[in-house]
């Protein structure tokens, strides 16, 4: 096949980041008439694969095998290179997940091919394939493009491409072997948990009042504070405020922390960095108050303010109480 | 216990970005420079590690032209021993294949038993060369740390992942770790720091060859996704025409 894609297990269903990857290789597919197929694994790859049967994919390779029945890096980066080899692709494309950041490269240090991560879009004009990337935390942007004979490692933001446009067909599926050694694991993994939310739901908010590191200092939190009682909002916040100590992790919004669509998301110094707004993009509207004219956020908000929050949020509470 | 610290010399979050007339990279003249964030924590938790261990040895490596020295004293300030400058003449390859190999090649006889780095730098972000390094050099990998504990001739490392989920894993050394941001606090160096900093050893060494298999092709300011509504006027009006528009506009009022 031309296009392999790495679908990845979520709890027994396909990543929704894979089923965007999907869209990507059908559009990459039809666009350059090359031949797609799907790969999954795991302890999961039964359920994975019949999943996967249902779009419009030439094929779907399923790989039993009981050292990949949980993740390791070890494991995972060895199965996906053989299965390269076995199928040459000239694309492999994944969704930019935490786990493919975490083995992907290794795929690529192992085949010396590149890996091209975390594109938000493809262009195949002219015949010239062009994957485009941000950069500078997304204040600007870069057209990528890979060099020699691949196959060409390529991974997609989330939402770069949306799940529901991926279309339906009925894929064949066949098995797939790899050959591991249980020594070549040299870790071992413990089962997941999730930290204490300390009960802030954000996910079923109708507004919310969210502070960046634009808010200067701890001290200056209260002011956020009281603007999110005086509107009846929940208070979150983007990573650095909590990586600084300032509000527990509870509150924190985006790729690592709580996805929201609130009615109205109150952005107040969030430079709007995508790991930020992978998780309020689905915001109905979006209120960003920042002193930076360029800063990303304004990029996706639907009214902006430029100016100083420390001056405006107090202000602002005091008109609407 | 020997530790390398990966650091990267980056634009600051505040710095301007001028891109280049030819559109290739950013032009560096106008930039204000700094260490990359995740890679500040980086150097944190190796200085921990040491300082918990009462020995051992904590490396700065870097790679780039001259301006990098910046932060390759601010590593030593804060207390790396010393430092090893891969000198190149430019901002280096955006290939994470050419950078990791160039340090892998660097570092092949230093024996390091830990190879911290930042998750991802904060201008090309490609986010691998930490990973890249520990299959090149065959020592066990993990990414995305929130904590570490090392004993027993092990690391066990506690990774983020997605959607507030958290997982430990235990890797034998050596092994390569990419830090992320917010697993410590990192310290300001000291002015006795600062000062000591300048009798440490930098080792400046040629960066080995190697064929970019990716290039940026064109560099450039992004097009706004949505007609946004932009509020203007003094403070005071700024406040009024925003709680007009969430009254009449939104309707959250």
């Amino acid at each position: 096949m031309d296009i392999l894609i790495i679908l990845e297990d979520n709890n027994g269903n396909i990543h929704r980041m894979g089923l965007e990857s999907i869209v990507a290789a059908q559009q990459l597919g039809s666009e350059l008439g090359l031949s797609t197929g799907a790969l999954v694994m795991g302890a999961n790859a039964d359920a994975l694969a019949e999943e996967a049967s249902q779009y419009n994919v030439d094929e779907v390779i399923k790989v039993n095998d009981p050292l990949l029945a949980s993740y390791s890096a070890d494991g995972y980066s060895e199965a996906v290179k053989q299965i390269i080899e076995q199928e040459n692709p000239t694309y492999v494309l994944f969704g930019h997940t935490y786990q493919v950041r975490d083995y992907a490269p290794r795929v690529s240090a192992k085949l010396m091919k590149p890996f091209l991560v975390d594109n938000v879009a493809l262009s195949t004009e002219g015949g010239k394939v062009v994957f485009t990337k941000q950069m500078f935390n997304a204040k600007l942007f870069s057209d990528v493009i890979p060099s020699g004979e691949g196959p060409y490692l390529v991974s997609f933001q989330s939402a770069a491409f949306s799940a529901d446009n991926a279309a339906s067909g009925s894929a064949s599926v066949r098995e797939g072997s790899v050959n591991l050694d249980a020594s070549m694991i040299k870790t071992e993994s413990e089962e997941p948990f999730q930290e204490e939310a300390g009960g802030v739901d954000l996910t079923s908010a109708d507004l919310i009042v969210s502070v960046g590191r634009g808010i200067g200092k701890e001290e200056n939190i209260p002011l956020a504070q009281e603007l999110a009682k005086a509107l009846g909002a929940e208070l979150a916040s983007s990573r650095p405020v909590v990586d600084a100590g300032w509000l527990p992790s509870a509150h924190q919004v985006g790729s690592s922390g709580q996805s929201v669509s609130p009615k109205m998301y109150l952005a107040l110094g969030i430079s709007g960095a995508i790991q930020h707004v992978v998780g309020m993009k689905g915001s109905k509207n979006i209120v960003a108050i920042n002193k930076d004219p360029e800063a990303p956020i304004f990029e996706i908000a639907d009214y902006g303010v430029v100016g100083d929050v420390l001056e405006i949020v107090p202000k602002l509470t005091e008109a609407l109480q | 216990m020997k530790i390398a610290v990966l650091v990267k010399q980056v634009p600051g979050s505040e710095s301007p970005l001028p891109i280049q007339s030819d559109q290739s990279w950013v032009d560096e003249g106008g930039i204000a420079y700094v260490m990359n964030e995740s890679d500040n924590y980086a150097l944190e938790e190796a200085l921990q590690i040491k300082e918990q261990n009462g020995e051992g040895e904590v490396v700065v490596v870097s790679l780039g032209p001259d301006r990098i020295q910046k932060v390759i004293r601010e590593g030593l300030a804060k207390g790396a021993d010393r430092a090893i400058h891969i000198k190149t003449d430019t901002a280096g390859s955006v290939d994470p294949l050419v950078t990791a190999s160039q340090f892998a090649d660097a570092l092949k006889d230093e024996n390091f038993d830990l190879i911290f780095s930042g998750l991802q730098s904060d201008d090309v972000g490609m986010g691998q060369t930490g990973v890249i390094m520990g299959e090149l050099m065959g020592m066990a990998t993990a990414s995305l740390a929130m904590a570490t504990e090392v004993g027993d001739g092990k690391i066990k490392v506690k990774r983020e992942l997605e959607a507030g989920w958290f997982q430990w894993v235990s890797l034998s050394l050596p092994a390569s770790i990419t830090i992320q941001s917010g697993l410590n606090t990192p310290r300001y160096p000291s002015l006795k720091g600062i000062m000591g900093a300048k009798k440490k050893e930098i080792t400046v060494i040629e960066p080995s060859g190697g064929d970019a298999k990716q290039s940026l092709d064109k560099v450039y300011v992004p097009q706004s996704e949505k007609q946004t509504v932009m509020i203007e006027g003094s403070v005071d009006q700024q406040v009024e025409k925003l709680v007009d528009t969430m009254r009449n506009d939104i309707k959250v009022l």
